[in-house]
């Protein structure tokens, strides 16, 4: 028996008619956890939101039967839909910072569902909240009723989504990348706690992910999508370990693993930039008199990258990776300690340093000044170099473009016009432009796809071995980090708890905290590609 | 050519509007069939329609369509220059506090909350008491009046722009302050203030009318679209012409800037380029 039967669905976009997602057909049995795979743009959203009818206006339904415990949800009215919705299909979405009502105590919003569905009175729904916050080990669940959205970090929401979304009992949960923005360690627990309690209540799941290690630690099945078609399907196990179509054997590839070849030679390099004993504290709340205590978020870091080598940085969010790089470029103030190159105290107000430490942003999408043009985004830091003609601007421009894998026609685009990827080798160019011997990659790769992180990170790589410079790799990315990394320190709340080898970090971890950061690692993205026959790597 | 296809029929609407305003307040003295301030008191009241008197005439039988070409003349150069005043006080003191932030946005945010705390009508009456009723005093003091809730709205965009990573780069590659902030930062708070600076348009010829109605604005006989509703108040039940072609003149005007204001907002959006 099965309990979604989703045949030759389409969904259709605009009087344009462009198709979002064509021809999708699934099935999915009660308690069964069944996985839509693919990047983005490739219609797994807008094919979930339209068993729920949750799609954007100028999406609409074109074709298909999409059948829930033997209800034709497509062709049922929106009143009887509504009832469907959230009683008996139940929904998380990515984003818990905003998937919760701020302004609405926790207790209240997770109520909601059971007095509309199943009409319980509100002491009732008050004991099944309770018991519900216990189980899923809220500290204080009575406390919890009452506190604001804003006083949980972005797992416990997650979890309190879940919470509420599972409290009806619901037959389906579909769920919608439900963990990207999370961080690792995190995303682990919640999706340890979606499954039980999914698997407790008999709960089917639609998982809608872009992330194969995940997908393969906790799907039965998979349907792999691409451009809004189903490309492959089948068990999971099978897929992954012989995938037949090439989109998806591009997707199993791109999996991060470890550069052959092991470490770079191995002679000692001079050491271009030291940080010694760095602290970094954020002012408090300004007052109208006086100051407030200022926080630190760096408690005293020691670390050395040598010229040409790639140091990997990582730690959860909030563990002061990020504030370390900005330091490095003088973004953020050192309050304590110092930071050298090559051997002098860092001095940016000198021209020559300033141009030799650059670093690359994480987010393409804000990292470029929507109104310039990509020639002169790149071009932007030649301006400083009083020596360089017009002309001479311009053909480095295009020297890097290259370098970078930009096509030359993207120069006169807009940044809105590229996607992410390319906006990010654009932002790779603007750093490298002049270059610098000191780069500082501030997770340049997780707001990307799959495939696209795969050639990013080659890229950077590859730019690296050619030009030399030094690298900051700063990464929540085990995955990228073993990829590109000479070295690995790991931070965790302001502290560096074990700095090593690219190999004995991975390999022979000392610290607890680095274990249990590669358990769960391990767990998303390498369960599988480890136990799998390694395909063919390209 | 694009930015034609861009502009959306609101666009065009708004365009035609502004257009022909600006071709009255030139050509306003060759199109306006007599003169404003002529007296014919044999006209007196002539209800629009009337030889010679197209748009009627008013008490002392001055022709209602001259006033009110020659009266757009006024309320527009007083619109703008009002507006250029407010936009250049404020975009320079909200640049300044955003950017900066610490101390300087500190003194400028407590001037700058004062004087909204005021009410810029009020502020503005005070200001022409004490210089006097006239044209130009009347710019100065508008000017005054509207500038804070430019400072507000630039201070604030402002440092939503600067926190951004375009803007950090900037500062990465190695660029200086004021360069950044010219290249950078300034360039991307022209739209919010463009809706701002178009919206406020209409404000000013509102205000304008008030203070002209309150007898402080431009001082009679000479027309604005404002004390031709004031002189008009005692007649609006025998006349209501009087009351109603002004305050014609005033929404049409305030509805085609709007809709101007939101089209350059959508045409200077480089998201909206193809």
């Amino acid at each position: 028996m099965t309990l979604l039967s989703v045949q030759d669905l389409t969904v259709e976009a605009g009087a344009a008619q462009v198709q979002v997602v064509r021809r999708l057909s699934f099935d999915l049995e009660p308690g069964k956890i069944l996985a839509l795979v693919g990047e983005s743009g490739s219609g797994k959203t807008m094919a979930a939101r339209s068993i729920l009818g949750l799609m954007p206006p100028q999406l609409k339904l074109a074709a298909g039967r999409l059948e829930f415990d033997g209800i034709d949800l497509a062709a049922l009215p929106a009143k009887e839909l509504s009832r469907i919705r959230g009683a008996r299909i139940g929904m998380i979405f990515q984003e818990p910072m905003t998937s919760l009502n701020p302004a609405l105590p926790i207790g209240r919003q997770m109520e909601e569902a059971l007095r509309l569905h199943l009409g319980l009175s509100r002491a009732e729904c008050r004991r099944k909240i309770v018991t519900m916050l216990e189980r899923i080990k809220m500290p204080d669940p009575q406390a919890c009723l009452r506190a604001y959205p804003h006083e949980f970090s972005g797992g416990m929401r997650q979890r309190i989504m879940i919470a509420s979304v599972m409290l009806t009992k619901p037959a389906l949960l579909i769920a919608d990348e439900p963990t990207t923005a999370l961080d690792t360690l995190i995303q682990h627990d919640v999706l340890n706690l979606m499954t039980e309690l999914a698997a407790e209540n008999g709960t089917a799941v639609l998982l809608i992910s872009h992330d194969l290690g995940m997908v393969a630690r906790y799907a039965e099945d998979v349907v792999v999508m691409k451009n809004g078609e189903a490309v492959e399907r089948g068990k999971t196990r099978t897929v992954l370990a012989t995938p037949s179509h090439p989109y998806t054997q591009k997707l199993v590839d791109a999996l991060p693993r470890r550069s052959e070849g092991g470490d770079r030679d191995e002679t000692p390099r001079k050491p271009l930039v030291q940080l010694d004993a760095v602290r970094v504290a954020y002012p408090g709340p300004t007052r109208l008199i006086g100051k407030s205590e200022p926080k630190e978020v760096v408690h005293g870091v020691d670390l050395t990258i040598a010229e040409g080598e790639t140091l990997g940085l990582v730690g959860a969010s909030g563990s002061g990776k990020t504030t370390i790089g900005r330091a490095i470029v003088g973004l953020e103030t050192v309050s304590g300690g110092g930071i050298r190159f090559r051997g002098q105290p860092i001095d940016l107000t000198d021209p020559a340093t300033r141009s030799d430490v650059q670093i690359i942003f994480q987010d393409p999408f804000s990292s470029l000044d929507p109104r310039q043009r990509i020639a002169e985004i790149i071009g932007e830091p030649l301006k400083l170099d009083r020596q360089l003609t017009v002309r001479a601007r311009r053909d480095r421009v295009r020297d890097v473009c290259d370098e970078v894998g930009l096509p030359q026609e993207f120069l006169s685009r807009l940044p809105h016009q590229l996607s992410g990827g390319q906006r990010q080798r654009v932002a790779i160019a603007r750093a490298i432009v002049r270059c610098p011997a000191f780069v500082v990659a501030d997770e340049p790769v997780s707001a990307l796809d799959m495939t696209v992180q795969k050639q990013i990170l080659a890229l950077i790589r590859e730019l690296q071995d050619r030009h030399g410079f030094g690298c900051l790799f700063i990464s929540h990315d085990l995955g990228a980090v073993e990829q590109v990394a000479d070295r690995v320190a790991v931070i965790e709340a302001g502290n560096i708890v074990e700095v090593g080898r690219r190999d004995d970090i991975f390999d022979r971890p000392q610290a607890d905290y680095t274990k249990r950061l590669l358990d769960a690692a391990m767990l998303l993205s390498r369960s599988f590609a480890g136990a799998a026959p390694a395909p063919a790597s390209a | 050519m694009n930015i034609l296809s861009r502009m959306g029929i609101g666009g065009w609407i708004g365009g035609a509007v502004a257009l022909a305003l600006v071709v009255l307040a030139v050509a306003g003295s060759w199109i306006a069939p007599h003169d404003p301030v002529a007296l014919d008191l044999r006209a007196r009241f002539a209800a629009p329609g009337t030889a010679g008197h197209l748009l009627g005439a008013d008490e002392f039988g001055r022709d209602i369509l001259s006033r009110l070409i020659y009266g757009a003349r006024v309320s527009i150069l007083i619109a703008i220059f009002t507006v250029m005043q407010a936009m250049l006080v404020g975009l320079t003191l909200g640049i300044l506090a955003g950017y900066f932030r610490g101390w300087t946005d500190r003194v400028i945010s407590v001037l700058n909350d004062s004087a909204l705390a005021f009410p810029g009508l009020l502020l503005a009456l005070g200001i022409m008491a004490v210089v006097g009723a006239s044209a130009t005093a009347m710019v100065i003091a508008l000017g005054f009046a509207f500038a804070p809730a430019v400072v507000r709205v630039t201070r604030a965009t402002v440092m939503s722009i600067r926190e951004k990573e375009f803007v950090e780069a900037s500062r990465v590659i190695g660029n200086a302050e004021g360069i950044t902030m010219w290249r950078h930062v300034m360039p991307n708070c022209i739209a919010p203030l463009t809706v701002l600076a178009t919206g406020m348009f209409g404000w000013v010829i509102l205000a304008e009318s008030a203070l002209s109605f309150l007898g402080l604005g431009v001082p009679p006989p000479a027309p604005s679209w404002g004390n031709m509703l004031a002189a008009a108040r005692p007649f609006i039940q025998d006349a209501p012409f009087l009351i109603v072609l002004p305050g014609i003149c005033i929404s049409v005007t305030l509805l085609g800037v709007n809709l101007l204001g939101d089209a350059l907002r959508d045409i200077m959006d480089p998201r909206m380029q193809k």
